[in-house]
């Protein structure tokens, strides 16, 4: 065997050890931000701490958990990802049940197809879409989170791949037993749907969590923006005037520990689901991108 | 038992009255089924369709469609004789297309040199960190970055430590567009390597056990099953990925740009909003119009392709 010759096992070891270095840096920047915010203010702010912390202690932590600012938009967050996550994961599925059957089964999906094709490949823009959403006047109102990620065109033929994988042998057996349509979406592709299910709430989760220019863009007053969005003015675009944050806060939020933290906490739910999907996301891309 | 499972897979085939009644009813709960999709395509996607009129107006959103005067292509004709969008729009071709190369390549070595990994506790710990920045936004990502490059950051003081000057990452201009190729790389060919390790794990190990009876080592086995099998799934990514030439990633540009390194890092994008906040509607319709037009035209030109060399279907 290949694996037993003296140079192969050389490589071996040297790929071993390049992927390793890698795959550490991937999650380096991390730590090191981690590090910097359960660290002392003034070994923070004197660039000493690499990755671990210096003067342990949580102080970043409970001065950013006990501002309003922070807390109201972690509210405003979490209420988005979950009612967001669950309407398009409702809208995927839906649609891509019929979209999973053929032509023969389906008469109108070809129609469909097209008709999803086309604003996968020609979008409007930016600026018609804005007025669009002012026409419909969603400005300033929470459903704006909610209603334009509703539907996921790629998230449809994800879902729609896997459905395709399901042997039809379940679905004749259905029919015999008198299921219709609905029946049979949610008794039988439901329940084998899981790691595509798991994947795409995963997909939805984080796109919902993570999304920074919809609160920017549509909401005036800063206590209806996400986290993402008020993290981007603080951390990112340093821009304090729109936030509403009076002088006193505003030495607190610009130190650097204070602003690890607050990058952190916004990674938290992240890193906390992440780990438990990851078995099913492996799955459910490679079952819904490679096709028989 | 295959007879019975044919006949009542072709529903639609079927003669006879009941049948087809049958064949109505789970097609209209399949209209319904699609209903709500079809709804918010239909308000999201298409009706800002029309509002692409304004990029031919002088449009005030006082004044609406109906009313904002028609001033013709003068948007276009103003856009492209301005010195900046010429200068922009190399930026974002330049930004993009590197990501477009680098984005190819560099999954793929890793996904050949991650099937090598036989131990599968290490494969997976492997795979479970180079997979996390994907989850990140670039607001967070944003964030670190300009942690740890700034002057006094991390990464600057190991430069130091070897003996290196310290680089102003995100205040230089070439190196912005250094940095902006290498973290968008670095946020995603692990996740993007997911789609090649699943055509690895596909390729017949037959191949490789014939191969070994004829004397191949493993290089000329990569050189000639791996690689060649890989081929089709690499030109499906490609000529897809053709379709984001002109989207050289807005998140990430507009997070880490600033007023030093505009001249080096503008993309279409971020000049479109730049003045769309500024007032000028109809200056940054167009514009948006014009990379919708290119990339309309890339992308179903790269479906096409994909359909006629590979038999890739998006749907």
């Amino acid at each position: 065997m290949y694996y037993k010759n003296p140079s192969y096992k050389a490589f071996y070891y040297c790929n071993v050890f390049i992927l390793l270095i890698v795959s550490i840096l991937c999650v380096l920047p991390m730590l090191h931000i981690l590090a910097v915010s359960f660290s002392g203010k003034s070994a923070a702010e004197g660039n000493l701490v690499t990755f671990l912390p210096i003067d342990f202690n949580l102080d970043s932590y409970s001065e950013t958990l006990s501002n309003g600012n922070f807390l109201n938009a972690i509210r405003v967050s979490v209420m988005r990802t979950l009612i967001g996550t669950a309407v398009s994961m409702a809208v995927t599925i839906l649609a891509a049940f019929p979209l999973s059957k053929s032509g023969y089964e389906f008469k109108g999906r070809s129609l469909y197809v097209w008709f999803f094709l086309f604003i996968m490949i020609f979008g409007a823009g930016l600026i018609p879409h804005y007025i669009l959403i002012q026409k419909v006047n969603l400005i300033g109102s929470f459903w704006v989170y909610i209603l334009p990620h509703a539907l996921n065109i790629w998230n449809i033929i994800l879902m729609m791949n896997f459905f395709r994988n399901i042997p039809k042998e379940l679905d004749e057996a259905a029919i015999m037993d008198g299921a219709g349509s609905f029946g049979i979406l949610l008794k039988i592709y439901l329940p084998v749907s899981m790691p595509a299910i798991a994947t795409l709430s995963l997909f939805s989760m984080v796109g919902q969590w993570n999304n920074w220019f919809d609160g920017m863009l549509y909401m005036s007053s800063p206590d209806q923006w996400p986290l993402a969005t008020l993290l981007q003015t603080i951390i990112v675009a340093l821009d304090l005037s729109k936030t509403g944050i009076d002088f006193e806060q505003l030495e607190l939020l610009s130190n650097r520990s204070v602003k690890a933290a607050q990058i952190f906490i916004a990674m938290l739910p992240i890193l906390a689901v992440y780990p438990f999907l990851q078995r099913y996301f492996v799955k459910g891309i490679v079952l819904g991108a490679v096709k028989e | 038992m295959k007879n019975t499972a044919i006949v009542a897979s072709s529903t639609a085939i079927i003669k006879g009255r009941k049948q087809k009644y049958m064949y109505f009813r789970k097609s209209w709960r399949f209209h319904l089924m699609l209903l709500p999709a079809v709804l918010a395509a239909l308000v999201f996607n298409y009706a800002p369709l029309p509002g692409i009129v304004m990029a031919f107006q002088n449009f005030k959103p006082w004044l609406g469609f109906a009313q904002s005067e028609w001033v013709g292509w003068d948007n276009f004709q103003m856009v492209f004789t301005m010195k900046d969008s010429i200068q922009v729009l190399w930026n974002t071709l330049l930004i993009s297309c590197l990501k477009i190369i680098f984005g190819l390549a560099v999954p793929v070595a890793f996904a050949l040199m991650l099937n090598e990994i036989r131990q599968i506790g290490l494969k997976r710990s492997i795979q479970t960190m180079v997979y996390l920045p994907h989850f990140m936004s670039w607001v967070i990502l944003g964030g670190i970055l300009l942690d740890v490059l700034s002057l006094q950051g991390i990464v600057n003081q190991a430069l130091t430590f070897f003996q290196v000057e310290p680089i102003m990452f995100l205040g230089d201009g070439d190196w912005f567009r250094i940095t902006v190729i290498v973290s968008d790389l670095w946020k995603e060919f692990g996740f993007s390597a997911i789609v090649f390790l699943a055509a690895l794990s596909g390729i017949n190990p037959e191949y490789y056990e014939a191969s070994e009876i004829d004397g191949a080592g493993r290089w000329k086995q990569t050189l000639y099953i791996t690689l060649p099998s890989m081929l089709p799934i690499m030109a499906v990514v490609f000529t897809l990925s053709l379709g984001n030439v002109l989207n050289a990633n807005f998140d990430q540009i507009y997070n880490l740009i600033n007023p030093l390194v505009l001249q080096q890092g503008d993309i279409i994008d971020t000049f479109v909003f730049r003045n769309f906040k500024g007032g000028q509607y109809s200056l940054a319709a167009a514009v948006g119009l014009f990379k919708s037009l290119v990339s309309f035209i890339l992308i179903s030109g790269g479906y096409y392709c994909a359909y006629r060399w590979t038999n890739y279907r998006v749907f």
